[in-house]
This record gives structure tokens, C-alpha cells and sequence, in this order.
């Protein structure tokens, strides 16, 4: 010991401070990494996030509260849809209304979608920076069907469908949608079996993700993970069984865990979590209920617009739901809701004073959390595990940073 | 309507610091004072039959433009908690005043605290004691002011270059 | 004439810059600096689906020096504003930047205290493909009018 120490002194030998980011090809998102080297391997760490930051608080405060929603829809922009409906069920909860048993049902169905694209994304974009480009352009085509399922919906490609209103949806599915999402589902299977075949058992991907970047449980609730990173680590924790919302309960799914908490096992939890999400779906479909899609509230909801145009009572209601200084006007309170995102527990804390704005909108992001434990992740790893280890925890600038 | 457990028991061991609780639309809050915020995390946090082991969420309001805001203070904390054992959640709010708005830091119970922390002293200004390292998370060093205190225009841009529009 | 009908097909007369134009819009080099929403739309349009390589700029490059198009992809921020810059300083001539989506035209839904109003107080953008996001198609549309670009415009040695 003593010995390397003098030979480290004479030969001048010191701990090299490396800048990842950035702007760096791995660093999907900008972030900054300022880390301390001893030859390969990371001594310490330092995470600098910020560079997406736009506002989106400040932002929402000027909006009403149905303008807010396009704010969200960019807030973890892989999943759009489960931002929109966790924004929509805080504001519902402020005005103590339930929303009919279809629309829950079709907010089943949608955020679970999203939640596929979500999962495709992050495998294949991960797989694809430990150089599995396959994979990427495979997960990329499952990817592309269900953006048209979401499209024609929502009207807005996978980005930025904005397809909730506060007391319902935009629209009632269209005709066909359920055959359609079955066939998309099977295409998507297909896939998930070719990126099984190219990746669970390829020699390089298990060697550069298992073992790596791995936490225990307790430190990951230190951390607050939540999501497939903290379900990674064993603790089954879901916001869709532990408190369930929507129509979640009457659903028949498992969740996932993992075991080690390491990149291997994100890995695994998100394919079987795309597993589980098909068969949420499948079951909504069949057993959808008819029915209205919005509250029948003129406070809360639109007029449709065949209504708008036709009558002079529904033509007044969207003109005070619209002017400026209306619109729709919860009561004084505060309410926090919390719905299962891609990443983990997605929660919106929701401060009204009684006028049309929000007093105060406040995202908890998930990955927020799980980038303040990354530089506990990367610590004492070689400095090429930061690329798998940054993949796997699935870092999404606008909600991170917001 | 019944107390909750978690506010019932709050009650019994902190008379003193309790100012308010309350259940609006099922959340369970409690309103305390600054000075006992680590006290009652960690009683929250490792009586066993409450154990909220994760701290979810940390963040701040301000009521300056709220018509009749708290006497006790221009900003409020917000915390909140979750068991994982019992599957319930808590909210823990606690006035500061705008001549000091300083709380004490909840990182020796939570490892996230430190990043929530450093997020609400960039975006209200608000200081949190014993805090290893407080500096700003999502805006830059250069920022002046606090974007999301009610008095900072939403429009307020500082550029580091480039023009001013 | 006379030259061209004694050589008959086997050779093909042009101005330089003409053929070093048609060489170069079909070799584009993209610097993708995607640091927001539009990158997912960026990845759907480089995927095989739309295929961004009909075009000959399929091939992304990570570091600013091989790169000849800088394509701005997602909202720049005022904390981000000066890697942009620094980003584009580093790339060589003959250098082209692309404006990708609404907030790099003009900051998009975020008129705030964080965001840059439009890339191009910033740097010189050649073309702006507008959208939030675009849609692939509007994508391709835009690398078409940067191809028309490079290929009217006058080729620097
Ligand atoms: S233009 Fe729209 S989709 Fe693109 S980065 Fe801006 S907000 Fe996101």
C-alpha cells in the first residue's frame, strides 16, 4: 500500500477531472457530468441538470387551467397521455367530480399505450447507445404503430396529443380503434420477441448491464425511485395496485420486480411492464362500457361544437368558458394526485385560490429523483458504465428539469 | 370527520407545533411550525406504526397574491410522505416569513431532500439550514431573484448572451 | 459544343459550382442537438419508417468539427443558449443550421424567463421547419428546401 502510494507521488500521478455533456451522443437530454477519475474508474461524480428548464410552473400559474394542459403534455414527452390524464384527475379532485365510467376506461387504455411507446423508446434508445442499433429501429417500428393508434385518437402524433379535457376526453374512440389496437398489439409483440432474441441473452449486453450501476432497496427509497427503477430493486411498488385510480382495480396485471437493482434488471422489468401493459388494454377493450365520455357539468366541461354553433345557451357557456377572466373555476383547497407514470410516481400538486388560474401547479417528476441517486449509481463504476447506467434510468429533459 | 391516524398521533406527541390540520378532498395536512420540521419527519418516518419511509415530494407556495394569505407567513413548505408499509400519504406544510424564510434541511433522513432542497432555494429563495451544499439546481449561477416567488415577472429573462427580447 | 458533341456521352460538362453544390446536398453531415420533445419526432423521422437517409443525411455525427448541418432539435434555454453557440463555432465552413420545431423558430408555447426566444438571435439559421413537433414528412419537406440551398448557392472553396 505504502509502496504504490510513493510511486503514485514520484510518478506524478493524480485524479483527472473528466466533463461528460453537455452535449455529449449518450446524454440523450443535456446534462452535465463532472466526474473525478482514478484511471477508469469514477471516484466521484456530480450531476448538473437545469438546461431543459422552461418554466413550466411559472408558466402555468398564467395559464387557465385547460391551457395548462399543453404544458403538460411536454412534460415527460414519451408519455404525454399519462401527464394529461394525472393533470386532469388533479384538477377533477379539486372539484370533488368523478368522471363517467367510459372515459375512465378510454384513459386506461390510452396511458397505457403511451406507456409501451415509453418503455420501446427508452429499451431501444439504451440498447442503441451499447451499439444494438437493430434493436432501436426494431423498437422504432412498434413504436411508429402505436403513434398512429395515438393519432388517430388524439388527432396529434405520440408527442403532444393534448387529448384530455378536465371532466372527460377530447373525443370517444373511432370506429374500428379496437381491431386496429389489437393488430398493433401483435405487431408489437412480434418485436418484443426479435428484441428478446437480439438482446436478454446477447454476450454483450448482459456483460455491460448486469452488475452495473445496481442499489439496494433501501438506498433507492432514500432516493425516492419509484417506478421501474425502484421495482428493479424488489420493492413491488405501484401506484396502479397501491392506490388504485381510473378503473386500474378491476384490471388484471402483476407488477414486475427485479432482484439485483441493476441496469439488467431495469432492462427486464421494462420489457415485462410492455408485457403486462398489452394485457391491460386488451382487457379494457373487451369490457368497455358505453356510455358519455364528460361530466355533464357546463361549469366544468365543453359544449361540443355542433352544439356551439347551434344553439344560443351552448353558444354563451363556451363563450364564458373561454373569455378571459372565466373559465373554469375550482374551489379554494389544495390537492396532490399521484398517477403511475412510465418513470415512477407522477404527482401534481395543485394550489387553487378560486379563480381561473392555478394559484400554483407543481410537478413532482420522477426522474428528477432518480437523477439526483445517479451520481450514487455511477461512483466506483468505470467510466463506460455511465453510458448503460445513464440509458437504463430513462432521463427525460422536460420532466426532469420542467 | 374522523382524524386520521397519522393526524391523530401527530397531534398527541406535538401539541405545541401543531397549528392546523386538516383533510380536504381525502389529503391529510398538517400545518406545524418551522422549528420542529426534522422532530416530526423523523417521528413520522420511524414510528412504526405510521413509518412514512419516502419523502415524495418538497416544494413551496408562495401567498403573496393570495387574497387572505396565512398570518404566519409569506411562504409555505410543502412536504409529502408516503408509506409504502400502510399505503398512506401525509402533507406537511410550514410557514416561513418573507424577513426569513429559512427551514431546517431534511437530508440526514432523506438522500433526495438534497436535490429537492437545492431546488426550492433556486426557484423561491427560501434556505435551508444544515444543507451540505445549497446552491442552484435548474437555472444558472449568474440568475438574480427567484423565478417562481409571485413578484418575479413571468417574462424576466437574463440572458448569458444573445439579446434581451 | 463542338467539344461536347467530339466527346459524345462520356463526359458530362458542368460549372464547379454546380457539381460541388450537388455533392454536397447529398452528403449532409447533421450535428443533432436534440435536447427536448423534438427529438422524438427527430428519431421518428431517422428511423426506418421515414427513412431520413433517401435524402444522403443519414448518418448523424456527434462531434460539431465533421459535421456541415447543425440541426437545432427542441427548446433552447437561456442556461443552454451559449453551448449552442459554442456548438456551432466549432464546426467548419461551409456550415448550415436548421431550426427544428416551434421553439427554436421562435420559442414555441414558452414565452418565460428560461426560454430563448428563437434560435436566431443566437446563430444564423438557414431554414426553419416549424411544428410542435413536425411531423416527419414536414422534416423531409425541410431537408428538401436546405438541399435547395446548398445547391443554389454560391460554393466556397
Ligand atoms: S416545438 Fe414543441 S415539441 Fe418541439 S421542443 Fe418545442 S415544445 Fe417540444
Amino acid at each position: 500500500m505504502e509502496k504504490t502510494a510513493t510511486l503514485a507521488r514520484e510518478l506524478n500521478i493524480r485524479e483527472m477531472t473528466l466533463h461528460m455533456g453537455p452535449s455529449h451522443p449518450a446524454m440523450h437530454g443535456t446534462v452535465r457530468m463532472f466526474l473525478e477519475l482514478d484511471g477508469e474508474t469514477v471516484v466521484s461524480s456530480d450531476v448538473e441538470i437545469g438546461y431543459l428548464h422552461r418554466g413550466f410552473e411559472k408558466t402555468c400559474e398564467n395559464r387557465t387551467y385547460h391551457q395548462a394542459i399543453i404544458y403538460t403534455d411536454r412534460l415527460n414527452y414519451v408519455s404525454p397521455l399519462i401527464n394529461n390524464f394525472g393533470y386532469a384527475m388533479a384538477v377533477e379532485k379539486l372539484f370533488g367530480v368523478d368522471v363517467p365510467e367510459r372515459c375512465k376506461y378510454i384513459r386506461v387504455i390510452m396511458s397505457e399505450i403511451s406507456r409501451i411507446t415509453d418503455h420501446l423508446t427508452n429499451v431501444g434508445a439504451s440498447a442503441m447507445e451499447l451499439g444494438a442499433i437493430t434493436a432501436f429501429l426494431y423498437m422504432i417500428k412498434a413504436r411508429e404503430v402505436l403513434w398512429r393508434l395515438i393519432e388517430e385518437v388524439a388527432g396529434g402524433r405520440g408527442v403532444t396529443p393534448s387529448y384530455v379535457r378536465i371532466g372527460g376526453v377530447k373525443d370517444d374512440l373511432p370506429e374500428g380503434f379496437q381491431g386496429r389496437a389489437l393488430e398493433a398489439f401483435k405487431v408489437t409483440r412480434e418485436v418484443l420477441q426479435e428484441i428478446h432474441g437480439l438482446l436478454t441473452k446477447n454476450r454483450i449486453f448482459v456483460d455491460r448491464t448486469k452488475g452495473v450501476g445496481a442499489i439496494t432497496a433501501d438506498e433507492a427509497m432514500s432516493y425516492g425511485f419509484t417506478g421501474p427503477c425502484l421495482r428493479s430493486t424488489g420493492v413491488a411498488y405501484d401506484v396502479r395496485k397501491a392506490q388504485p385510480y381510473m378503473v386500474y382495480d378491476k384490471m388484471n396485471f402483476e407488477v414486475p420486480v427485479g432482484t439485483n437493482g441493476d441496469n439488467y434488471d431495469r432492462y427486464l422489468v421494462r420489457m415485462e411492464e410492455i408485457q403486462q401493459s398489452m394485457r391491460i388494454c386488451e382487457q379494457a377493450l373487451f369490457s368497455m362500457p358505453p356510455g358519455p365520455i364528460k361530466i355533464d357539468d357546463p361549469r366544468i366541461t365543453f359544449p361540443s361544437k355542433e352544439d356551439v354553433y347551434g344553439k344560443m345557451e351552448s353558444l354563451i357557456n363556451h363563450f364564458k368558458l373561454f373569455m378571459n377572466g372565466h373559465g373554469i373555476t375550482p374551489p379554494k383547497g389544495e390537492v396532490y394526485q399521484a398517477v403511475e407514470g412510465a418513470n415512477g410516481e407522477l404527482g401534481f400538486y395543485v394550489v387553487s385560490d378560486g379563480s381561473g388560474r392555478p394559484y400554483r401547479l407543481r410537478c413532482r417528476p420522477p426522474c428528477f429523483m432518480i437523477m439526483s441517486g445517479v451520481s450514487r449509481l455511477v461512483n466506483g463504476g468505470m467510466v463506460a458504465d455511465i453510458v448503460p447506467t445513464f440509458g437504463s434510468v430513462n432521463m427525460i429533459g422536460g420532466e426532469c428539469d420542467r | 370527520m374522523e382524524e386520521s391516524l397519522t393526524l391523530k398521533k401527530l397531534r398527541e406527541r406535538f401539541p405545541a407545533s401543531i397549528i392546523d390540520t386538516h383533510s380536504f378532498r381525502g389529503d391529510d395536512t398538517a400545518v406545524i411550525k418551522r422549528v420542529d420540521v426534522v422532530d416530526i419527519c423523523r417521528f413520522l418516518k420511524e414510528s412504526p406504526d405510521l413509518s412514512y419511509n419516502f419523502l415524495m415530494d418538497l416544494t413551496a407556495v408562495d401567498y403573496l397574491q393570495m387574497g387572505n394569505s396565512p398570518k404566519e407567513g409569506r411562504f409555505e413548505v410543502v412536504y409529502h410522505l408516503y408509506s409504502l408499509k400502510y399505503n398512506h400519504r401525509v402533507r406537511i406544510k410550514s410557514p416561513l416569513t418573507e424577513a426569513d424564510p429559512t427551514i431546517d434541511s431534511l437530508t440526514p433522513l432523506w438522500a433526495v431532500a438534497n436535490w429537492l432542497e437545492r431546488e426550492c432555494w433556486d426557484m423561491f429563495g427560501i434556505r435551508f439550514d444544515g444543507h451540505p451544499d445549497l446552491k442552484r439546481i435548474l437555472l444558472y449561477e449568474q440568475f438574480e431573484g427567484h423565478p417562481l416567488r409571485k413578484d418575479y415577472p413571468l417574462t424576466g429573462r437574463q440572458p448569458l448572451i444573445g439579446p434581451k427580447n | 459544343m463542338a467539344i461536347e458533341s467530339a466527346l459524345g456521352e462520356s463526359v458530362v460538362l458542368t460549372r464547379t459550382d454546380k457539381v460541388l453544390g450537388w455533392a454536397r446536398k447529398y452528403s449532409l453531415f447533421l450535428y443533432p442537438f436534440v435536447t427536448a420533445c423534438c427529438g422524438m419526432e427527430y428519431m421518428a423521422a431517422a428511423a426506418s419508417h421515414y427513412d431520413i437517409d433517401r435524402f444522403g443525411a443519414g448518418l448523424p455525427r456527434f462531434s460539431p468539427r465533421q459535421a456541415d448541418v447543425l440541426f437545432v432539435v427542441g427548446t433552447i434555454s437561456h442556461k443552454q443558449a451559449p453551448i449552442l453557440k459554442r456548438v456551432w463555432e466549432q464546426m467548419c465552413e461551409p456550415k448550415w443550421v436548421v431550426a427544428f420545431g416551434g421553439c427554436t423558430c421562435s420559442g414555441g408555447p414558452y414565452d418565460n424567463y428560461a426560454t430563448v426566444q428563437g434560435i436566431d438571435t443566437i446563430v444564423p439559421v438557414d431554414v426553419y421547419i416549424p411544428g410542435c413537433p413536425p411531423r416527419p414528412e414536414t422534416v423531409l419537406d425541410g431537408i428538401m428546401k436546405l438541399q435547395e440551398k446548398i445547391q443554389s448557392q454560391k460554393q466556397e472553396l
